[in-house]
C-alpha cells in the first residue's frame, strides 16, 4: 500500500523561502477544504486529481451479468482487501482535519525551505476536498460515507469517468443496470485517502453487455411448472382411462341448486356478479365456468337471471356463455341480451349501481364469484339486508372475512377454481384438480423438510425456493 | 375451424407470457410481454364500445317501458350524454385563467365525492357485519369474538393500559395463526389458479368461447 505523500510527510518538510503569499493562499484553501467558505457553486480548482488519481490497491473485474437480457454488467472485487486498503489510506495518513492543520502550519511557517511545495499540495488537497463537497451538494448522489467507494463509469466516447453509485468497499459486487448493448463501458472504483486525495483502481477494459439465452435464475420456477404440468397431464390421462378421482364436497357449490330453486319458488330473479377484473384473471374465468352452470339451471326452470358487468370483455364472454347454456338446455327463446349487461368501469359506481338493482328488484339469490376488492362488503351487506341467499367465492384473502360474515356460503380460494370440475364431473377437469393436489402435497412436504433442515442448521435447501 | 382457431390462438397466447418469463431476449420481451399487453388494451377499447351500447340499450329499454326505477336510467343516460359532450367538445383540465373545464369540474366536484361517499359507507357496513359475525352462537363464533376483541384492544393504547401482555397477544395472533391461515389459502389459491391456467392452455376449459 502506497502511503499518501501529502500526509504526515508533508508536515515534516521544511518550509521554503517564499512564504507569505503562498501561505495565505494555502490557508484560504485549507479553510475552503474545511467547508467554512466553500459553496455548491465553487468552481473546481486547478490541480484536480480526477485525471491522475493515486492507485487503490484492489483489482476490479467486470463481466456480463449472466441470465439477463443484455442490459447490465457485474463488477466484482475483493471486498475485504479494498476495505483494508481504504482504511489503511485513511489510517496511515492524516484525516482531513489534520491535512487542514498541516496546511495552516505550512502557511504560517512559510519562510522556510519547501514551503512552496507544501503550500501547492495543500492548495491541491483543499481544492479537491472542496470540489467533492460541492459536487455532493449539487449532484443527485450523496457523498460517500466512511468505508464506501464510488463506482465510476465511462461509456465509449466519454473522456472522463462519471460517478454512478456509492457502495460499501466490503460489498465486493455491484450490478450496473440499464445499459445499452451497443456500447462498451469501462469502470473504476474510487475512494478518498487522507486529505481527500482521490484514490482509484485501474480502469477495467471496455466491455459491452450481452444478451443471454435463458434466465437461469428462474430454473426453479420452470422445474415447478414442469412438475405440476406433468402431474396434471398424468392424472388427466389416468382419468381418461377410467380411473376414479375423488373430489371432496364443497358446500358452496352444492348450495347453487338450492339457491336457484329458492329463486324459482319465490318468482324472483338471480343476480350473478362475476367480480371486477377482466377475463385475463383466472378467478374471472372460474366464475364464468360457474355462470354457465347457473344459466343452465335458470334456463331449465325459467328463472330470471341478471349479470351486471364492470368489464366489457367479461360481459362479452359472459353473454356468450349464458346464450350457449340456454341453447344447450333447449330454451334459446329464454335468452335476452340485456340479461348480461355492462354498467360502468368504475369500482364504486358499479357497487352503487348493483346495490340499486338489489334494493329495487330484491333478487332471491346473489352470486358473488370472482375477484373482488373493497366493494365486496358493500355488495354482500346490501344482499344480506334484502334477505337474499348469498353464495360468494374469491381467492382474495383480504375480502374473504367480509364474505364469510355477510354470505350464506363462501368458497375459499382454491374451491372457486375447483368449481368447474365439481359441477361438470368431467374426468379431464377432475384429473387437473387431482394434479393440483399432488403439487400441494409436494409443497407441504417441502415445507416440513425445510423446517427440519433449517432447524438442523442446513441452510441450502431454502435457497432453492428463492431466485437462484 | 370456428372452434380450432380460437383454441389455437388461446394456447399460443397463453404460452407467450411463460416464454417471456424464461427467455431474456429483447425481442421475446417486446413481443411476448409488451406487444401482447398493448393488443389487449386495444381489444378492450373495442369492447368498451360494446359496453356503452349495452348501457344505452338496457337503460333506454327501461325508460321506454317505464320499468321500476326508470328515472335512474334516464339520469344515467343524460349523464352519459352530457359527460361525453363535455369530454369531446369542452376540453379537460384547467383553462388559462385557472378555472376548470366542465368535464374536469364535474369529475372533481361531483364524481369524486360520490366515489368517496360509497367508500365511506364501508365503515357502517363493517360495523353491521362485525355485529353479526361476533354474536356468540357456537364455539367457533365465540373464539372469533375473543380473538377480535383481543386484537382490537391490543392495537390501541387501552390494551397497554390494561396489561402489557395484551398488545403482545394481539401481535402474536396476527403474526402466527393469522399469517399461517392466510398463507394456506394463498398457496391453495395459487395452485388452483395455476391448474386453471393449465386447463385453459391445453384447451380443456374454454370459457372464452362461451363454453363453461
Amino acid at each position: 500500500m502506497r502511503v499518501d505523500r501529502r500526509g504526515s510527510g508533508t508536515i515534516g518538510r521544511r518550509p521554503g523561502r517564499r512564504g507569505a503569499a503562498r501561505g495565505a493562499l494555502a490557508l484560504l484553501a485549507a479553510l475552503l477544504a474545511g467547508g467554512g467558505l466553500s459553496g455548491a457553486g465553487a468552481a473546481p480548482a486547478a490541480g484536480s486529481d480526477r485525471e491522475n488519481p493515486r492507485p487503490l490497491a484492489a483489482t476490479l473485474a467486470v463481466a456480463d451479468t449472466p441470465a439477463d437480457g443484455g442490459s447490465s454488467l457485474t463488477l466484482t472485487w475483493d471486498g475485504a482487501r479494498l476495505a483494508a486498503a481504504l482504511a489503511e489510506a485513511h489510517g496511515e495518513a492524516e484525516d482531513p482535519a489534520a491535512a487542514e492543520e498541516a496546511a495552516k502550519e505550512a502557511a504560517e511557517e512559510g519562510v522556510e525551505e519547501g514551503a512552496e511545495e507544501a503550500a501547492d499540495e495543500a492548495v491541491e488537497e483543499a481544492a479537491d476536498a472542496a470540489e467533492t463537497r460541492a459536487a455532493a451538494r449539487a449532484g443527485a448522489l450523496p457523498a460517500p460515507g466512511a468505508g464506501e467507494v464510488d463506482v465510476e463509469r465511462a461509456a465509449a466516447g466519454d473522456t472522463a469517468f462519471a460517478r454512478i453509485a456509492s457502495v460499501p468497499a466490503s460489498a465486493g459486487r455491484f450490478v450496473d443496470e440499464g445499459l445499452e448493448r451497443t456500447t462498451t463501458y469501462r469502470y473504476r472504483l474510487t475512494g478518498r485517502g487522507a486529505g481527500g486525495r482521490l484514490l482509484a483502481t485501474p480502469p477495467t477494459p471496455p466491455l459491452a453487455p450481452r444478451v443471454n439465452a435463458f434466465r437461469t435464475r428462474r430454473l426453479n420456477a420452470l422445474a415447478a411448472m414442469v412438475f405440476m404440468g406433468a402431474c396434471v397431464v398424468g392424472l388427466i390421462l389416468r382419468a381418461r382411462r377410467g380411473g376414479q378421482i375423488y373430489i371432496r364436497r364443497i358446500s358452496g357449490l352444492d348450495a347453487i341448486d338450492e339457491a336457484v330453486g329458492r329463486a324459482t319458488e319465490m318468482g324472483r330473479k338471480i343476480l350473478y356478479i362475476p367480480g371486477i377484473i377482466s377475463v385475463n384473471e383466472p378467478q374471472t374465468l372460474a366464475s364464468l365456468g360457474i355462470l354457465g352452470y347457473v344459466a343452465k339451471l335458470t334456463a331449465r326452470y325459467g328463472t330470471e337471471l341478471e349479470v351486471p358487468n364492470i368489464d366489457p370483455l367479461t360481459m362479452a364472454a359472459a353473454r356468450e356463455i349464458v346464450k350457449q347454456s340456454y341453447m344447450e338446455e333447449g330454451h334459446p327463446e329464454g335468452f335476452r341480451e340485456e340479461m348480461v349487461h355492462y354498467i360502468t368501469g368504475d369500482q364504486f359506481a358499479y357497487a352503487a349501481a348493483v346495490n340499486g338493482i338489489m334494493v329495487r328488484d330484491r333478487p332471491a339469490a346473489n352470486f358473488l364469484l370472482g375477484w373482488f376488492a373493497a366493494e365486496s362488503l358493500l355488495l354482500s351487506e346490501t344482499g344480506q339486508s334484502i334477505g337474499a341467499i348469498q353464495i360468494a367465492g374469491t381467492a382474495q384473502v383480504t375480502q374473504l372475512p367480509f364474505f364469510v360474515s355477510a354470505c350464506d356460503y363462501t368458497m375459499l380460494g382454491e374451491e372457486l377454481f375447483a368449481a368447474s370440475a365439481y359441477l361438470s364431473r368431467d374426468p379431464l377437469i377432475l384429473g387437473s384438480i387431482a394434479g393440483q393436489d399432488v403439487m400441494k402435497a409436494a409443497i407441504l412436504a417441502a415445507i416440513v423438510l425445510g423446517v427440519v433442515l433449517s432447524t438442523a442448521g442446513v441452510a441450502g435447501f431454502a435457497a432453492w425456493f428463492t431466485a437462484l | 375451424m370456428k372452434k380450432q382457431v380460437p383454441i389455437l390462438l388461446a394456447v399460443v397466447a397463453s404460452l407467450c407470457p411463460v416464454v417471456g418469463f424464461l427467455l431474456p431476449q429483447p425481442w421475446v420481451d417486446e413481443w411476448m410481454n409488451r406487444r401482447l399487453d398493448e393488443w389487449m388494451v386495444i381489444i378492450a377499447s373495442f369492447a368498451l364500445v360494446l359496453g356503452v351500447v349495452s348501457v344505452v340499450q338496457v337503460n333506454l329499454h327501461k325508460v321506454r317501458r317505464r320499468s321500476r326505477g326508470w328515472g335512474f336510467s334516464l339520469a344515467l343516460l343524460l349523464s352519459l350524454g352530457i359527460m361525453s359532450a363535455f369530454g369531446l367538445f369542452g376540453g379537460q383540465g384547467e383553462r388559462a385563467d385557472g378555472s376548470l373545464h366542465p368535464f374536469t369540474w364535474v369529475f372533481q366536484f361531483a364524481f369524486s365525492p360520490l366515489q368517496a361517499t360509497m367508500f365511506s359507507l364501508l365503515a357502517f357496513y363493517v360495523a353491521s357485519a362485525s355485529y353479526r359475525a361476533f354474536r356468540v352462537r357456537n364455539v367457533e363464533a365465540s373464539l372469533l369474538l375473543v380473538g377480535a376483541v383481543l386484537i382490537m384492544i391490543g392495537r390501541i393504547p387501552l390494551g397497554q393500559a390494561i396489561h402489557p401482555l395484551v398488545p403482545q397477544i394481539a401481535e402474536w395472533i396476527m403474526q402466527f395463526p393469522n399469517t399461517a391461515a392466510q398463507r394456506g389459502i394463498i398457496i391453495g389459491a395459487a395452485l388452483g389458479a395455476a391448474a386453471m391456467s393449465i386447463r385453459v392452455m391445453v384447451g380443456i376449459e374454454r370459457p372464452y368461447l362461451g363454453k363453461s
